[in-house]
Order: structure tokens, then sequence, then C-alpha cells
């Protein structure tokens, strides 16, 4: 092993010029950038800081987007897991076709999502208007914060969920059904158990990216302090109020949040690699 | 593959009417969630005719935000690109302590929000930045001007082609580089002439990902921009000012221009995506060929 690396950095070039490279644009670009939110956060002081990060609006920002962040990752679970699936186990006409528009939220802008999706679930858009009679009302709402949140983390599970369902051994399955066991009761028992981890990161994935939306929200949320008013936007509010230490306190507090997902989802990762090296 | 799946005995599938009730669940939720938002795009780009599309699109404000977002790609993308390679050079190639850490990092804007990432830019070259007052004694314009744009259009696609480069350079491994060195080529030789061509594709897939996102941003290039019209808007903000003044049939008219660069961006991903496949299963069907021959 240790033979094998010395080779390597005596016979290929270039680790000094191309690691040093990666050093200083990271943290031309991102490390230093970042660390002056915090800079410019701790110029507050603890008391003035605690006080930004909790006032009623903030916290009112903080239920609105954790909670809608969480229930369209959950929704996202449930369907993607199912849009999984249908994708890999079932053959039906342009399945490729399907597949490939999966990938639709990752590269349809934001604020083009967000426009489409209030035209589609206003009063008298299409689906709005479908709504309106049964007392539902998405767009403007909270509800509409959630189906946009939903529109975004799409594609997360079915990408993860996907390459696991692929290379499950039908072997377990049969087994399982030789068995005795039902069909739901091998879904149960034996496919979930094992794709339990990919879903997992897939939701987690979808939830980290849902809590930092912006774009496609704020068409759809209708923006009212305390009740449709998301944390992102709030940020936006207090820099155009040249509140920049309020700003960077709320940034603070997104960052960190956002900091303890990507351990969890590189710590989740981790051991579903591992999981597979094990099974294999 | 597709056979095994086809003739798969019953005790590995379910009943035909349970498949079907799950294949049009899956569908519909799909329909509701992307084709109907799709289509809306579209449909209401058109609805006051074509002749007002055109015109949406003709303006010069139109015309500005258009030349905007391509420089503002033109800029990103390959600065970014250029760090892809040199980040998946360093970590596929060499050992290091950190190197977890750093691959953790090379993803970290990823999980920011796009919003924070314009703010921190502020928070340095602001009117109330760190360089601020510096800048503006030298005249030097960075947020609310492209400068920032640009910056902040680099972080949030920052991550983009080292992802992809990464994993493909650790699974290729460095025998045929070696063998290069050891042939007499140099360090650039071995780079252009053997390991661009077996990274070409993973490199293609992240730029078409990158610029895609690089063209779509909104939240971090609108907290930079200023929105001054016909100078710091791009198509993204462009649409998002028509769409403030009412202005709806020219806002989707815009709209369905980036509908269609994300359509386009679909399709050149899956064709990619489709051409590495075969290219592998060709190449796994060479290896394997001599041991299957009886």
């Amino acid at each position: 092993m240790t033979g094998t690396r010395a080779r390597t950095r005596r016979v290929l070039p270039g680790f000094g010029l191309s690691l040093g490279y990666t050093l200083l644009y990271l943290g031309l670009i991102v490390l230093l950038p970042l660390s002056a939110a915090f800079i410019k956060a701790s110029g507050l002081g603890w008391t003035a800081f605690w006080h930004a990060v909790t006032e009623p609006r903030v916290l009112a920002t903080y239920r609105l987007t954790f909670g809608a962040a969480l229930l369209a990752a959950a929704t996202n679970a449930l369907f993607g897991l199912l849009v999984a699936w249908v994708l890999v186990r079932y053959r039906f006409p342009a399945r490729r076709l399907v597949d490939a528009l999966v990938d639709l939220p990752f590269a349809l802008p934001t604020a083009v999502a967000g426009i489409a999706l209030t035209a589609v679930y206003s009063r008298n858009g299409w689906i709005g208007r479908l709504l309106e009679p049964l007392g539902i009302q998405v767009a403007f709402t909270p509800l509409g914060v959630i189906v946009a949140l939903t529109f975004i983390g799409l594609p997360f599970v079915v990408r993860t969920v996907q390459p696991v369902l692929q290379d499950l051994d039908s072997e377990l399955e049969e087994a399982a059904a030789s068995l005795g066991a039902s069909r739901w009761q091998t879904f149960r028992r034996v496919i979930l158990p094992h794709l339990a981890p990919a879903l997992i990161t897939g939701f987690a994935l979808a939830f980290a990216r849902a809590v930092g939306e912006y774009g496609s929200v704020i068409f759809i949320a209708g923006n009212v302090p305390m009740v449709s008013e998301i944390t992102p936007l709030l940020i936006i509010t207090k820099l155009e109020q040249y509140d920049y230490a309020g700003a960077a306190a709320i940034a603070v507090v997104m960052l960190v949040a956002s900091f303890v997902l990507l351990m969890l989802i590189n710590g989740l990762q981790h051991r579903a690699r591992r999981g597979e090296a094990l099974g294999a | 593959m597709t056979t095994a799946t086809l003739d798969a005995p019953v005790v590995t599938s379910e009943r035909p009417a349970v498949r079907w009730l799950l294949t049009g669940v899956a569908l519909a939720f799909l329909g509701l969630f992307l084709v109907v938002p799709l289509a809306a795009v579209f449909a209401s780009a058109l609805r006051k005719g074509i002749d007002v599309y055109v015109a949406s699109i003709a303006e010069p404000d139109a015309l500005a935000a258009v030349r905007l977002t391509l420089l503002i790609a033109a800029v990103a993308v390959p600065l970014n690109m250029a760090f892809g390679i040199a980040a998946a050079w360093a970590v596929a190639r060499f050992e290091f302590r950190g190197k977890r850490v750093l691959v953790a990092l090379i993803d970290l804007p990823f999980s920011v929000s796009p919003v924070v990432a314009g703010l921190i830019y502020m928070l340095i070259f602001g009117a109330q930045g760190w360089l601020g007052p510096w800048l503006n004694a030298h005249g030097v314009k960075v947020v609310f001007a492209v400068p920032g744009m640009v910056l902040a259009t680099v972080f949030v696609t920052f991550p983009f082609v080292a992802r992809e480069l990464i994993p493909l350079l650790q699974a290729q491994g460095s025998e045929e580089e070696e063998a290069a060195r050891i042939l007499g080529a140099s360090g650039w030789q071995t780079f252009w002439r053997v390991t661009l061509p077996n990274i070409k594709w993973g490199l293609l897939y992240g730029v078409i990902l990158c610029n895609a996102r690089a063209m779509g941003e909104f939240g971090a290039v609108s907290v930079v921009s200023g929105h001054i019209r016909g100078q710091t808007n791009t198509l993204p903000l462009h649409v998002e000012i028509l769409y403030n003044e009412y202005n709806f049939a020219a806002a989707f008219a815009v709209a369905s221009l980036l509908a269609l660069l994300a359509l386009v961006t679909l399709a050149l991903k899956t064709a990619v995506e489709w051409r590495v496949a075969r290219q592998h299963a060709g190449s796994v069907a060479e290896s394997a060929g001599p041991r299957v021959k009886p």
C-alpha cells in the first residue's frame, strides 16, 4: 500500500500544483466568504445575536421553512420510492422519457418553476380551479410553499433509491417467497430494509435543498410575515433595510443547520457504502 | 437484464392490477408536479399570440438579459471546469491528510442557501462590507454589477464538475498515466493525451449541469444584482421583474426560453448517460468475452 503510494507520487506529476490551486480556489470562493457571515454576526455580541435570531417574526419563518421542507421531503420519500420502483421494475411506454423527465427540477431555473406552479395552482389556474370548490387554496398559502418544495426535491429520492433497487438481488425475494412470505411481507421485511439507507439519504438531501430554497417559493408563497414568509426571504428583507448584521445572524443559523445536515448526509452515505461492501 | 425482469417468475412481481395501479399513481404524481407546470409555461407564454411572444423576447431589455446570462455562464463555467479538473487530479491521484474533509468542503456550496451565497459577497464587497470603502475609493464596482453576479454564480455552481470527475478518476486508476510517464511523456502530454480523453464524457456531463445552473440561478444572483434593468438583469431576474409588473405574457415568454434551455439540458444529459452506459456495456462484454467462451 505504502509502496504504491510512494511510486504514484513519484511517477505522476502535478500534486503541488493541483492541490495548491484547489485549496486556493476553495478558500477564496467558498471558505473566506462564508467566514464573513460568522464574523459579521459575531460583531453583534451574544445578546444581540440571540435576540436577532429568536424574534417572533424570525421564529415564524423557521417553523414554516423547516416544517414545509420536512413535509415536502416526506412526500418525496413516499412518491420518490414509488416512482423509482415503477421505473426499475415495470415496463411501460415512454418509460425512458419519463426517467429523463424526473431530473426536470434540477434543470429548470427555480424562478420559472415558481411562476409556473403559481399559474397552475392559483384560483383560476388549471389545478387551482379544480381545488377551489373543495375549499383548498394552494397559491399564496403555506400549502403553496410545500408544493414548491416538493417540486424542487422530487429527483433526490428517485435518484438515490433507483440504483440500489436496480442492483437488488432477486434471489432474496425468491427466497422470501419460497418460505411462504406474501408479496407485501417480502417488500416490508426484505426489500424495504435494503432500500432504507438510500431512502433516508434521499430524504435528507431533499430536505437540505428545500430548507435553503428561495426562487421557486417566493412567487407561490404570498410572503405574508408570520404566515407565509420563509427564512431566506427574511434575510433579503433585512439586507434591503441595510441591517447587514441581522441578515448575517440569520444566515449563520441557516449555515449551521446545513452543516449539520451535510455531516448527517455524509455519514449516511458512508454507512450505506460500507453496508453495500459488506453485503457484497 | 431486461429479459430477466420481463420473464420474472410471479413470486418476485406483483399482480397485474397492482402493477397498473402503482404505475398509474407514479405517472399521475409526475404528471401533476412536472408535466403540468412545464406545459403551463408554454401555454401562458403563447396565450396572447405569437406576435406578443416574439415581441417580448426581441425587446432590448430581454436581449440584454440574454447577453448577460450568456456572459456570466461563459466566465463561471470555465472557472469551475478548471477547478474541477485540478481538484479531481489532486484527490484521485494522490494520498494526503484531510482528503475526506476536502471532498466534503467541495460539496459545501450545494447545501448553502442561494440567498446566503449572495449575502456573503455583500458582506465582503458591499458598501458596508470589508472591502466596500476601499473599492468605492478606487471606483471598482463588484456588487450591483457584473463581477459580483459572476462570483455568486461561481459559488452556487462550484461543485458540479469536481463531483463528477472525482469518482470517475478514482474508478479509472492511474495505470495508463503511469505507463505514459514511463514511456517518456511529459506531465502535460500525459494529461492531454491520456487523462482528458478518458474523462471527456464525465467532464461534459459536469459542464452541462454546471451551465444549466449558471444560466438559471436566481436567489444568489438576485441578492448581488441590484436589479438594474438592461444592465444587471439576467434572464431569471428579468422574468421576476416582468412578473411583478403583472406583465404575465412577457414573463412567461422569457421563462419559456429558460424552460427550453432546461429541456435541451435534459436531452444532452440523457444522451451522455446513454452513451456512457453503452460504452460501459461494450467494455464489460469485451473483457468478459474470452472468459465466457467454452
